[in-house]
């Protein structure tokens, strides 16, 4: 069983059932690590067609755990795309009118380049030999992605937490090549707290003892355990207090009284054991520890001197940022601060705060008040690019 | 923020002032009457600072350009003459600290524009005199203990507010009760009787 799954996502990392864009050695990726990654690939999905001006393409961005498969069944796990809800023919974001793409991250587990994919100097998974991966070498390769299309300039670039930060670094590194940007619960920096619950879930992979410094493939192993553990904690920050207790509170699962032991009493435990377990059949540990770093690795302002209106510098960009009340991942202050940058470069701006106990991953979920601020920014930018509705 | 909208004929008389293709940050955009005004007919660059939260996701949701934002606090973000226009309509009255406000109002916009109800207008003045209550009309509907509007000026005190500040009233019109425009000849202290609101065009 433990053999079948490394074999899948093992085999999904470097062949994967989506689209994949390779870059031989006279293309290499720059990254910020200092060094070059070559050969590399990027794994993709496209959805809609690509206009005669290519004037109607929009980028969607994944969070920490997301992957290329937005908008189309997953091919791990035979769910629905992550954000159907929002994109797909006739909705919000309509694929019969726009041209959407989306890309595995660099540093991912789904056929970009990352831990799992095989290093051709080995022949084996990179593993830790992979150098560091950082927000903005993410965008840098999606940038080549963009480029291969022929796009000169997207008409949007959306995403939520993770996502968030590609759609606010493309618009601080590439301005010209975004007409209009969409960031959602996210942040300019991932804060001290931020940093804690990632480290928290790495020293929970690493003290696997099927981890084996990160050549767990070479040893026909995984560390489940530990992955397990890492998604069970950040788990609960995606969601808030008000929201556990509304679904769960007290309950029991599946038994009448306490048991006095440490089985999963409580219905909220064993939802964190299924979160957790579900979790590691889909997800590359070394992946995840890649992941939570490029997020602790970015703050925008520090990019610039510690001002960062300057990110953001004579930007043309119009931006529509929203946030949620009950977040305490990215809580509104994140997101206003960067409002408040963008007012002090002249930018054209729009926040939305949507009251809801739903927590960080309401990005996610079927959100009215989202979806109408999603709906009234797309429609107006798409005026003012002249697309026609 | 704002007062009642079904009685906003100072938008009318905002949106005259105002030459097309302009940048305008409208401050206290309530539902985006104004930024919907001046879109359709003026086609302005237009952006929007409201304080409720609701009154934000419908200028969102309809496609304007509108931050949450406290004018008493979230002024000082913006960069000096960043704007052709900074308009305030009837959302003085509600702030906090008026003097601040007006003075961001001049930093951040090459001309302000600030329409407000003016508490020396004679129904007001005979409410309190005859009737000895806190005025309630239909410009001003709120009691005296619900209203959102805690500081009161008249075109007078506004007018002296002004020359503290240093800024220059390039124009000035009062409306009546019935929305007309007050004659420019009138002087002052018969529009500070008569003027229900006023609407002024300031620099600095």
């Amino acid at each position: 069983m433990v053999a079948l799954r490394t074999k899948r996502t093992n085999n999904e990392a470097d062949e994967p059932s989506s689209p994949v864009l390779r870059f031989d050695a006279d293309k290499p990726l720059k990254l910020d690590a200092g060094t070059l990654l070559s050969p590399f690939q990027i794994a993709y999905k496209t959805y809609g067609t690509l206009n005669d001006a290519r004037s109607n393409a929009i980028l969607v961005c994944h969070a920490l755990t997301g992957d290329q498969h937005v908008a189309s069944t997953n091919p791990v796990t035979g769910k629905p795309g992550w954000w159907e809800v929002l994109i797909g023919p006739g909705k919000i974001i309509d694929t019969s009118r726009f041209f959407v793409i989306c890309s595995n991250v660099i540093g991912g587990c789904l056929g970009s380049t990352g831990p799992a994919s095989t290093n051709p100097a080995t022949g084996k998974p990179y593993g830790l030999d992979l150098p560091i991966i950082t927000i903005r070498d993410m965008v840098r390769a999606q940038l080549m992605l963009v480029d291969h299309f022929g796009i000169e300039k997207l008409f949007s670039v959306l995403g939520g937490s993770m996502g968030g930060m590609q759609v606010l670094q493309w618009a601080s590194s590439y301005p010209e090549r975004v007409f209009s940007a969409l960031p959602i619960a996210t942040g300019a920096r991932h804060s001290s707290q931020n940093i804690a619950f990632h480290e928290v879930g790495r020293q929970a992979v690493m003290a696997d003892p099927e981890w084996h410094g990160g050549k767990y493939f070479e040893q026909g192993k995984r560390p489940e355990k530990g992955l397990a553990v890492a998604r069970m904690a950040a788990h609960i920050t995606y969601l808030s207090e008000a929201a556990l207790h509304r679904k769960f509170g007290r309950n029991l699962q599946d038994r009448e009284a306490l048991t006095f032991g440490f089985d999963a009493d409580f219905q909220i435990e064993s939802y964190l054991r299924h979160q957790g377990m579900t979790f590691v059949d889909r997800f590359d540990a070394n992946s995840y520890l890649y992941m939570t770093r490029a997020m602790d690795y970015f703050d925008l302002a520090a990019d610039h001197g510690g001002r960062l209106a300057d990110a953001f510098a004579g930007t043309k960009t119009r931006f529509c940022l929203v946030s949620f009340t009950s977040d305490w991942l990215f809580p509104t202050e994140e997101s206003r601060s960067v409002v408040h940058a963008l007012n002090a470069a002249g930018a054209s701006v729009s926040f939305v705060e949507i009251e809801t106990d739903r927590g960080h991953d309401a990005f996610l979920l079927d959100e009215p008040e989202l979806f109408a601020a999603i709906n009234g920014f797309i429609a107006s930018a798409a005026r003012a690019r002249g697309l026609s509705a | 923020m704002s007062v009642n909208h079904a009685q906003r004929v100072d938008l009318e008389v905002v949106a005259g002032l105002i030459p097309a293709q302009a940048r305008v940050l409208d401050v206290g955009s309530g539902d985006g009457l104004l930024l919907e005004l001046l879109q359709a007919t003026k086609q302005v660059d237009g952006r929007g600072m409201e304080l409720s939260q609701r009154g934000v996701n419908e200028c969102v949701a309809r496609g304007l350009s509108v931050i949450q934002g406290d004018a008493d606090k979230d002024l000082k973000f913006y960069p000096d003459k960043g704007f052709d226009f900074v308009v305030l309509s009837q959302t003085l009255q509600a702030t906090r600290n008026p003097k601040l406000v007006l003075d961001e109002l001049l930093r951040i916009g090459k001309h302000a524009i600030v329409s407000f109800p003016n508490f020396g207008h004679w129904r007001v003045r005979l409410s309190l005199f005859l009737d000895g209550r806190m005025p309630v009309t239909k410009d001003l509907p709120y009691s005296w203990y619900d209203t959102p509007n805690i500081h009161f000026c008249t075109i007078r005190d506004f007018v002296n507010l002004c020359d503290e500040l240093g800024a220059t009233v390039e124009k000035a019109t009062a409306l009546d009760a019935n929305g007309q425009k007050i004659g420019l000849s009138m002087p002052w202290w018969f529009w500070n009787f008569f003027g229900q609101q006023a609407v002024f065009l300031l620099r600095r």
